[in-house]
């Protein structure tokens, strides 16, 4: 493939450069047979094929440079008019050929493509490969710039991959026109590079994401795959064939609506964990159980409609189309206008779903039913960036976003791995458990949404400790948890999760003896997390917060100490 | 019969032809080696490497290969002969004429390979 550029070039340059190599010769050989003259007007030796040479280059290239070996006799004067025309034409149509070429949609796909492979290929730090730059991967592609973590993205609309060139990014991220279905675009995106740490398909085509799912597990079986979908039965296609991580935004959504009814405690934890760190801290949403009213049933209406009778509530439906959506017991209507909305009993409602998959539709559903009850709970489906505006002004209780839902699971699984499988676990642990963490956690942190972050017991994470351990040293997750320059006071964090092998233990003790292979999850203030670092990488920090000592430098020095240490222990 | 066979065919044996015709003679004699057998020779061979662009096969890169060989001894030997004649003035002697017709005779050995790929390639045509 990225070859193919300079093959087109060559195959289509043949003709003018054999026009161009036959003229030089005509001219050439024409200059050395043609007699000259001398000052007296007597015939003299033809130029010799240096000379010509000399002359035909200046000529042909229209550059006329003026010195001429010797002055011309009339027949050279009239060759070499004829010389002027013949290769002067010769090198246009050359010139316009190449610039023809280069002009060619063909051939600026093929120089695109290879640029992007030299880029891809050169990359040196693991990456990502992004399929679909929608608002789904537009998003993520900015977070994880701003994380600092290099991607690759591919889109079938070379739209998209313009507009991303035009993006506010750190790094330029290597990005082509190239359809995800098709196994040689992945490839060409760097599916082979040994850096490539995992795809992230996010096309807006469950077909397509399916099949860039089935292309990885095929060519790379040991790369993490993770797909948006948009039905289940998709998403349970892609897991039978062990995608890592299938994210539904409907039905994601949805379940966290059931979850901020049934279980407050719990939904206001995983908000708290998967929020934007140093925004101002979510207030509990406390939807308030009753009557319901779902816009829309569609698949985001069906999702939600699902998951609240679940959660015991009891919901009514209105639907433009009942027929097309397979809606039996609802009113036929947009939920627009007031009277359908009084038909569906928005009076005696506690809350409303506005899930069409119009924004406009959406904003005025809510805009209507605040008027007619201004008590309701507000749920508000935003398909469209683009409309953030006029959402945020509206500030319904719960604006929900498909595109941003997608994205920041996407960003927690591939930044902090652990705490997808820590919140998987605080599933199954109920209200008090979770209200009693929240405590905890609110001790730690000022208002702000904490930082999430996971520590590996590794010689390359964290040396110090790995060293610690290898030696023989105890080391107990209490001592990561102290801060050396302030006196040994504790730091701002709460250890979530400690994961050996595979056995998580959730919320352990400080007492707790780490061992090498320890994978640590913590939650606190950021600068609990700088100031847990040093401990960490620095033995000296670490010898420290162990033994209150400080640790001796160089080699030669740790070389006395254990000697005095043998002396006065014998 | 292909017209492009045979044009590809004839260019590769005239560049072989030519070049065999400038280096046949005493080898440090200039009499017996003519400065427009040589302009042929390069202007053929030229135009024989042009016309072997953009072959993707094997035997297609061995064969552009070749003439670039063919090409820059060709090239080199019109070069020393125009350093000899016009930059050290020293003409055409046994040395200089032996030197560049010794680059020449190297790119007949590319030429002759030339044309026995040529011959292997049609040998295993199966059309």
């Amino acid at each position: 493939m990225p070859q193919s550029a300079l093959f087109l070039i060559l195959r289509r340059m043949r003709a003018p450069l054999i026009t161009l190599i036959v003229c030089y010769a005509v001219a050439l050989l024409g200059m050395t047979l043609i007699p000259g003259v001398d000052a007296d007007g007597r015939p003299t030796a033809p130029m010799s094929f240096f000379h010509a040479f000399y002359f035909v280059s200046y000529t042909a290239t229209t550059i006329g440079f003026g010195e001429v070996p010797a002055t011309f006799s009339d027949a050279q004067r009239a060759w070499a008019t004829f010389t002027i025309y013949l290769t002067v034409i010769a090198w246009l149509y050359g010139i316009g050929t190449i610039l023809a070429l280069l002009r060619e949609p063909a051939m600026q796909r093929a120089i695109r493509a290879s640029r992007f492979a030299r880029r891809v290929r050169r990359l040196r730090q693991p990456f990502h490969i992004v399929a679909g730059c929608g608002e789904t991967g537009t998003l993520l592609l900015s977070a994880l710039d701003l994380q600092g973590r290099r991607c690759v993205a591919i889109d079938i609309d070379g739209e998209r991959i313009a507009e991303l060139d035009l993006m506010d990014l750190r790094r330029d991220i290597p990005a082509l026109a190239a359809d995800a279905r098709l196994p040689e675009s992945l490839i060409l995106a760097g599916l082979r590079h040994r850096r490539c740490a995992g795809v992230i398909a996010l096309t807006n085509d469950d077909q397509a994401n399916l099949a860039a799912a089935v292309t990885v597990k095929l060519l790379r079986p040991e790369l993490p795959v993770m797909c948006r979908a948009d039905t289940l039965d998709t998403a349970a296609n892609m897991a039978s064939f062990g995608t890592e991580e299938v994210v539904i935004a409907f039905e994601s959504f949805a379940e966290h609506l059931a979850m901020a009814l049934n279980n407050p405690g719990q939904h206001l934890l995983y908000r708290w964990l998967t929020g934007v760190p140093g925004e101002p801290l979510p207030q509990p949403l406390e939807p308030p159980t009753g009557d319901w009213i779902v816009c829309g049933y569609g698949r985001f209406g069906k999702a939600v409609a699902r998951r609240l009778r679940q959660a015991g509530v009891r919901i009514t439906v209105i639907e433009a189309r009942p027929e097309a959506t397979g809606c039996d017991d609802c009113i036929v209507g947009r939920g627009t206008e007031a009277a359908t909305l009084i038909d569906a009993g928005i009076e005696r409602a506690v809350g409303i779903v506005a899930g069409t998959d119009d924004d406009i539709n959406n904003l005025s559903i809510v805009m209507t039913a605040r008027q007619l009850n201004p008590n309701l709970f507000m749920v508000a489906r935003q398909n469209r960036h683009a409309n953030g505006e006029l959402f945020a002004r509206f500030a319904a209780d719960i604006t929900m976003q498909p595109a941003g839902i997608v994205a920041r699971e996407y960003l927690s699984l591939l930044t902090t791995p652990l705490l997808a499988r820590f919140l998987a676990h605080t599933r199954a642990r109920d209200d008090a458990w979770a209200d009693e963490l929240i405590s905890r956690i609110a001790a730690v942190v000022n208002d702000t949404v904490p930082e999430v972050w996971d520590v590996d017991i590794s010689h390359r994470r964290c040396e110090a400790v790995w060293h610690a351990l290898r030696d023989g040293q105890a080391v107990r997750l209490g001592d990561l948890l102290r801060d050396p320059a302030a006196g040994d006071a504790m730091l701002a964090c709460v250890p979530l999760m400690l994961e050996r092998g595979h056995e998580p233990i959730v919320l352990p003790d400080g007492e707790v003896n780490l061992r090498s292979g320890d994978r640590l999850l913590f939650c606190g203030a950021p600068q609990a997390r700088r100031a847990q670092a040093p401990v960490l990488h620095d033995y000296k920090e670490l010898t420290y917060v162990l033994t209150g000592r400080d640790a001796p430098g160089g080699t030669v020095w740790r070389w006395w100490a254990a000697r005095r240490n043998v002396r006065r222990g014998g | 019969m292909n017209l492009e066979k045979v044009v590809f065919g004839f260019f590769i044996i005239l560049a072989m032809t030519l070049n065999f015709g400038f280096v046949l003679g005493e080898i440090d004699n200039p009499e017996h080696h003519h400065v427009h057998e040589l302009f042929a020779a390069i202007v053929v061979n030229l135009i024989a490497t042009v016309l072997k662009f953009g072959e993707r096969t094997q035997i297609g890169a061995l064969h552009l290969a070749s003439s670039l060989v063919a090409d820059l001894q060709l090239l080199t030997a019109a070069g020393v002969w125009g350093i000899a004649m016009h930059v050290t003035h020293v003409g055409m002697t046994s040395e200089v004429t032996a030197s560049v017709v010794s680059l020449a005779a190297g790119a007949l050995a590319a030429n002759l390979l030339s044309v026995i790929l040529l011959l292997a390639e049609t040998t295993n045509l199966r059309r």
